[in-house]
């Protein structure tokens, strides 16, 4: 399998993906360089690509770019964008590390809720943004997504999901934490009605997202090549002192040890999860 | 004022402190332990089984750490592997085929970093405990004793009341963990401790806890006889409630709601 080979570039935990932003068109014609096979790519040719290399290296992609590529055209219609988080613990930082991120990021939450419809199968939509704050899921979040549910229970529509994130947001402490529970609360409500819920796990898909609503789809499908995972690898390695298995905490990783149904390349994601909703929805 | 939150981890974290099976053997009658997840293996850092409540039959469940070294390492320093995590939620629904009532002991740095936890899905088990937990159709109490550590601790604490010895400490990250990651400087603990407001106190005020239990007689014969007494009480009233589920969804609902719009 080649894609248990990609090396994941180390800084981009680092930099918040921020390395990975898409670069403004200027003169001339600027490449990016693939992490995996070091190629330079024309950027026109990225994104016609949807960011994807033609080494089968998928680049990180932004929420509402995302959402263009997966939703019927002006399908989507988002919802609780009004929700904006504040500093409910004062903790030091927090509010500048916020206004900092919602300018660069151009969004003002770590994700993006909606209704849309995919292949004219209308459903509730989550998109998770590593740009800002990694994915980090603070309230906000948790209550973005446990609306979404409610919503989507009430008005009996299935659940596609987009995770991408590195766990919870620290600077909101144990309020991060609970919305875990409160999100898997509404999962669980979402499910004994007998809907559909579909999460697509993306690069790097970790902590309390891993372990809380990314694991808890009925049908769970990942990127190839992301990174899936519990704890982090930098803290595994140094609280064992062992080496780490290669492609440790891959896609690929995952899959065989049995915790996802399918990796599905970004280029396919829309026919499938079109096809998952017909199929939910009496064929 | 950061010094104080960090002692209060260094208190939580004393290995003097009662244990998860301390608590089982002083406030439980005949407690039959029950071992395994019935999938994979046997957790040394979970302890599970049937006992007494004075005379209610109940499931309890406990973290545990150890005293000793050799205990310690037994026990793989109070760290579960997802094998624990499943044997609780084993044990848990059984609980529920039985009407039984849930009380858990929680001591924690947090579910256990390696490569065989991750293996076997250190996350997807965390996530089916949360998932299950809210609907359980029985009482669920659960005690903090000593370090409640991230989504390891959560795993077994989404409960009807969840209660907090007075220097045990509740939090989404360790301090030197935050600071070490937000300060590149794991030095920093004292402020990281302060900032995430993980005291009993803080907790209480953040509506994550409803009570916190004091520790003036540590140990003795007559604390574990009061915890026995409160237990007592709560599940009396617990076990009344037709709504209890509902009450417990919305006890998890409402926290983090007061977002600015």
């Amino acid at each position: 399998m080649p894609l248990l080979n990609f090396l994941k570039p180390k800084n981009e935990l680092e930099t918040g993906g921020r390395s990975q932003a898409p670069v403004q068109q200027d003169a001339g014609e600027p490449e990016k360089k693939c992490p995996n096979c070091h190629k330079d790519i024309p950027i026109s040719k990225l994104w016609a690509d949807d960011l994807v290399c033609a080494c089968g290296y998928h680049f990180r992609m932004k929420a509402r770019h995302r959402i263009h590529l997966i939703t019927d055209k002006d399908s989507f219609c988002e919802m609780y964008s009004e929700l904006r988080s504040g500093n409910p613990l004062d903790f030091p930082g927090y509010m500048e590390k916020l206004e900092t991120v919602q300018v660069s990021s151009g969004e003002n939450e770590a994700v993006v809720c909606g209704t849309a419809e995919i292949g004219g199968q209308k459903c509730c939509i989550f998109v998770m943004d590593s740009y800002f704050m990694m994915g980090s899921m603070g309230s906000v979040v948790g209550e973005r997504i446990t609306s979404l549910f409610e919503y989507a229970a009430e008005n009996r529509l299935p659940v596609v999901g987009f995770t991408v994130s590195g766990g919870a947001r620290m600077q909101e402490g144990l309020l991060s934490l609970m919305q875990m529970a409160k999100t898997s609360a509404a999962v669980k409500r979402h499910s004994d009605a007998g809907l559909l819920y579909v999460a697509v796990l993306t690069d790097p898909t970790t902590g309390g997202v891993t372990a809380s609503f990314a694991m808890e789809a009925d049908i769970i499908l990942a990127e190839p090549g992301a990174t899936v995972g519990f704890a982090g690898a930098r803290v595994i390695e140094q609280t064992t002192k062992k080496t780490l298995p290669k492609g440790f905490q891959t896609s690929e990783f995952v899959q065989e040890h049995g915790f996802i149904d399918r990796i599905v390349k970004r280029s396919d994601q829309k026919k499938l999860i079109t096809d998952l909703l017909k199929i939910h929805n009496g064929g | 004022m950061s010094e104080k939150a960090y002692e209060r981890v260094k208190l939580a974290r004393d290995n003097q402190r009662p244990t998860g099976v301390d608590y089982i053997r002083n406030i439980f009658r005949s407690f039959i332990e029950l071992h395994g997840d019935r999938r994979y293996g046997d957790d040394t850092a979970i302890v599970g089984g049937i006992g007494r409540l004075n005379d209610i039959p109940v499931t309890v469940i406990a973290i545990e750490k150890g005293h000793t070294a050799k205990e310690r390492s037994a026990r793989n320093f109070g760290a579960p592997h997802p094998e624990g995590y499943r044997k609780a939620l084993r044990l848990m629904k059984q609980a529920e085929k039985f009407g039984r009532p849930i009380i858990c002991f929680i001591d924690t740095s947090g579910a256990y970093c390696g490569v065989g936890a991750e293996e076997r899905g250190q996350g997807q088990a965390i996530a089916e405990n949360l998932l299950e937990m809210s609907t359980l159709c029985v009482p669920i109490i659960s005690l903090l004793v000593g370090e409640g550590g991230s989504g390891g601790a959560l795993a077994l604490a989404v409960a009807d009341r969840v209660w907090m010895m007075q220097n045990s400490v509740y939090s989404v990250i360790s301090p030197e963990g935050c600071a070490s990651i937000l300060w590149k400087d794991s030095e920093l603990a004292e402020k990281a401790a302060a900032s995430l407001k993980l005291t009993a106190e803080d907790a209480k005020t953040l509506g994550v806890v409803e009570r916190i239990l004091s520790e003036k007689d540590m140990g003795t014969k007559a604390f574990y006889e009061r915890i026995r007494a409160m237990l007592c009480e709560e599940l009396e009233e617990l076990s009344k409630d037709p709504e209890l589920v509902g009450k417990r969804y919305d006890r998890f609902r409402r926290i983090g709601t007061k977002v600015e719009a």
